[in-house]
């Protein structure tokens, strides 16, 4: 097994210095194997977003170290950790760009983690590629290689930009939430896709979800955040055989705390 | 006629500085007031190599450079430094000013007796007023070609994608910070391009020629998407085009009217607030007709 990922004891804290100091990550340690799949639960404020944000490069940690595929990049700017990154944001709006067409939204992601030069955007090589990549979401998206992005529906947009993150097998993907602004019937159909997505290509993920039931199916191994610390970690047939009960069993043993935040548990 | 005619030309030349205020303004969302000092800087470098005995053509190239070159600055200013845009644009247009005064050595260079662009075309036998619509003609459309082909590189996407989601192009490896200072170069090197042209159809450059030169380049881009919504990126350039053209002949149009010349400049803000302020009032229209039907 090699890790892809390792967190060494991070902390981050935001409005250093103002009534608003809030210390989110606390020393907070973890390591991802090649070929995990992650799904992570917390109530609010747990530092769900916090960690996938710092691993991502949004902000820098205020100490601590991050690895990814053996490289430190702990003081690396986002762009240049992405070559190793796929993301799919919360916001549909997040992940795509809006004037450009699907076709070169997909080009732009294509590129990702290589130089950028004065060839032809979009090739034609590529666009065969990318019908061929569109068709398996089944959403028709392949006949429509010109449209602007911004004329598509939210869930539309979540599945195009989970095909723009893996395009490039990503060493690591990064999963904030990303059903969370769909209706239940896109959000199950997106849901179904990431599995598949990360199943066929053997990528290694984490999913950030507010949803209790979701965290169990998915996935094959099962963090639960609190106070920026981990208080679950439970992996392979541990993690199959789990129920919510369970898991609020072992959260309680864990942290000495009740689950308070009811839509974890009502999810 | 011959009004329609020099509205049109003039309407070309000026086109190619709203083309450069439509890359900041619309492509990266940055709304530069850098053009207000990189448009004289390009007729005071052009016009004062004419006078010291360059070609017209190379005169002309030199001055887009140096349009690039404040366009570089502003750049820098804004993405190293993280001075706000608009401040930006302030600051490098007014160092700008006693740059120019002292590319210039003086408030206006005149190229009276001079050669020009537009006098070596019309030495081929040309009228004065076919030289300006030619040379317009072939710059705009020449400078629409090269930002289409551009603007479909890679290079151009990730800048067109840095413009539209700044944290989805950098999730995807785009150095948005190189984009924006490669657009902020475009931008005024077109603009210092468009202030090389004018300078020479008017025969001076003037330290005051670029007062509202920001106005009339968003009047322009406004008007023609005003005119013509949804486009793609090659036929919106050629709107601008379009709508530099219509605000020309409005402007002439109003001159026509017996206008004192020194109000122009009001006209000129009171077309622009009326553009922007078309879509809200079509919104309003709309629903107003909607609710008489109800």
């Amino acid at each position: 097994m090699t890790a892809i990922l390792q967190v060494k004891n991070i902390h981050k804290s935001f409005e250093v210095g103002t009534v608003n100091e809030n210390h989110v990550l606390k020393g907070l340690t973890l390591t991802i194997e090649k070929g995990e799949f992650v799904t992570i639960i917390g109530g609010n404020g747990a530092g769900k977003s916090t960690l996938l944000n710092s691993i991502a490069g949004s902000f820098l940690v205020d100490s601590g170290s991050i690895h990814l595929a053996g490289e430190d990049v702990t003081r690396q700017k986002t762009a240049e950790r992405a070559k190793h990154i796929g993301r799919v944001f919360q916001d549909p709006k997040m992940g795509t760009a809006t004037r450009l067409s699907i076709e070169e939204n997909l080009a732009v992601a294509y590129k990702r983690g290589k130089k950028r030069g004065l060839s032809l955007g979009v090739k034609e090589k590529q666009r065969v590629e990318f019908r061929e990549r569109l068709k398996q979401l089944d959403l028709n998206l392949e006949s429509r290689l010109k449209m602007e992005v911004g004329l598509l529906s939210g869930g539309q947009r979540q599945a195009l930009t989970l095909l723009m993150a893996a395009l490039q097998s990503p060493k690591l993907l990064l999963l904030d939430e990303h059903t969370a602004a769909l209706d239940p019937k896109t959000s199950k159909m997106v849901l179904d896709l990431t599995d598949k997505i990360v199943k066929e290509e053997q990528l290694t993920a984490m999913m950030i979800t507010h949803n209790m039931e979701n965290a169990i199916e998915y996935g094959n191994r099962l963090i639960m955040l609190h106070n920026g610390q981990i208080a679950v970690d439970v992996k392979g047939k541990e993690k199959q055989q789990m129920t919510v009960p369970d898991l609020l069993e072992l959260f309680h043993k864990n942290s000495g705390n009740r689950v308070s935040d009811d839509a974890l548990i009502l999810g | 006629m011959s009004i329609i005619l020099s509205s049109i030309s003039q309407g070309l030349l000026w086109s190619i500085m709203a083309i450069g205020v439509y890359l900041t303004f619309r492509i990266l969302d940055i709304a530069d007031l850098t053009a207000e000092g990189s448009f004289p800087l390009g007729a005071a470098v052009c016009a004062s190599l004419i006078v010291a005995g360059l070609s017209p053509l190379l005169s002309t190239f030199i001055a887009l450079f140096c349009g690039m070159l404040a366009g570089v600055v502003s750049g820098l200013l804004h993405t190293k430094l993280r001075i706000p845009a608009l401040l930006t644009g302030i600051l490098t247009m007014t160092g700008l000013y006693s740059i120019n005064l002292r590319i210039m050595g003086k408030a206006n260079v005149t190229l009276l007796g001079k050669e020009t662009l537009m006098r070596t075309v019309q030495s081929y036998g040309l009228t004065s007023r076919m030289s300006v619509l030619i040379v317009g003609l072939f710059a705009s459309l020449l400078v629409i070609f090269l930002l289409y082909l551009f603007f479909n590189t890679e290079t151009g996407l990730a800048i067109r994608s840095t413009g539209d989601n700044e944290a989805m192009s950098e999730a995807n490896g785009i150095h948005t910070n190189a984009m924006k200072i490669i657009g902020y170069m475009l931008s005024n090197g077109l603009i210092a391009l468009s202030g090389a042209l004018i300078a020479q159809n008017n025969s001076y450059a003037d330290i005051g020629m670029g007062i509202g030169t920001i106005v009339i380049g968003l009047a322009s881009v406004i008007i023609g998407e005003v005119l013509f919504h949804q486009l793609s990126f090659a036929k919106r350039l050629l709107t601008i085009v379009i709508g530099s053209i219509v605000y020309r002949l409005i402007i002439d149009l109003v001159l026509q009217l017996g206008i004192d010349p020194q109000d122009i400049k009001l006209f000129s803000a009171l077309i622009l607030a009326i553009a922007l302020s078309t879509p809200l009032i079509k919104k309003k229209s709309k629903f107003k007709l909607k609710q008489a039907i109800k």
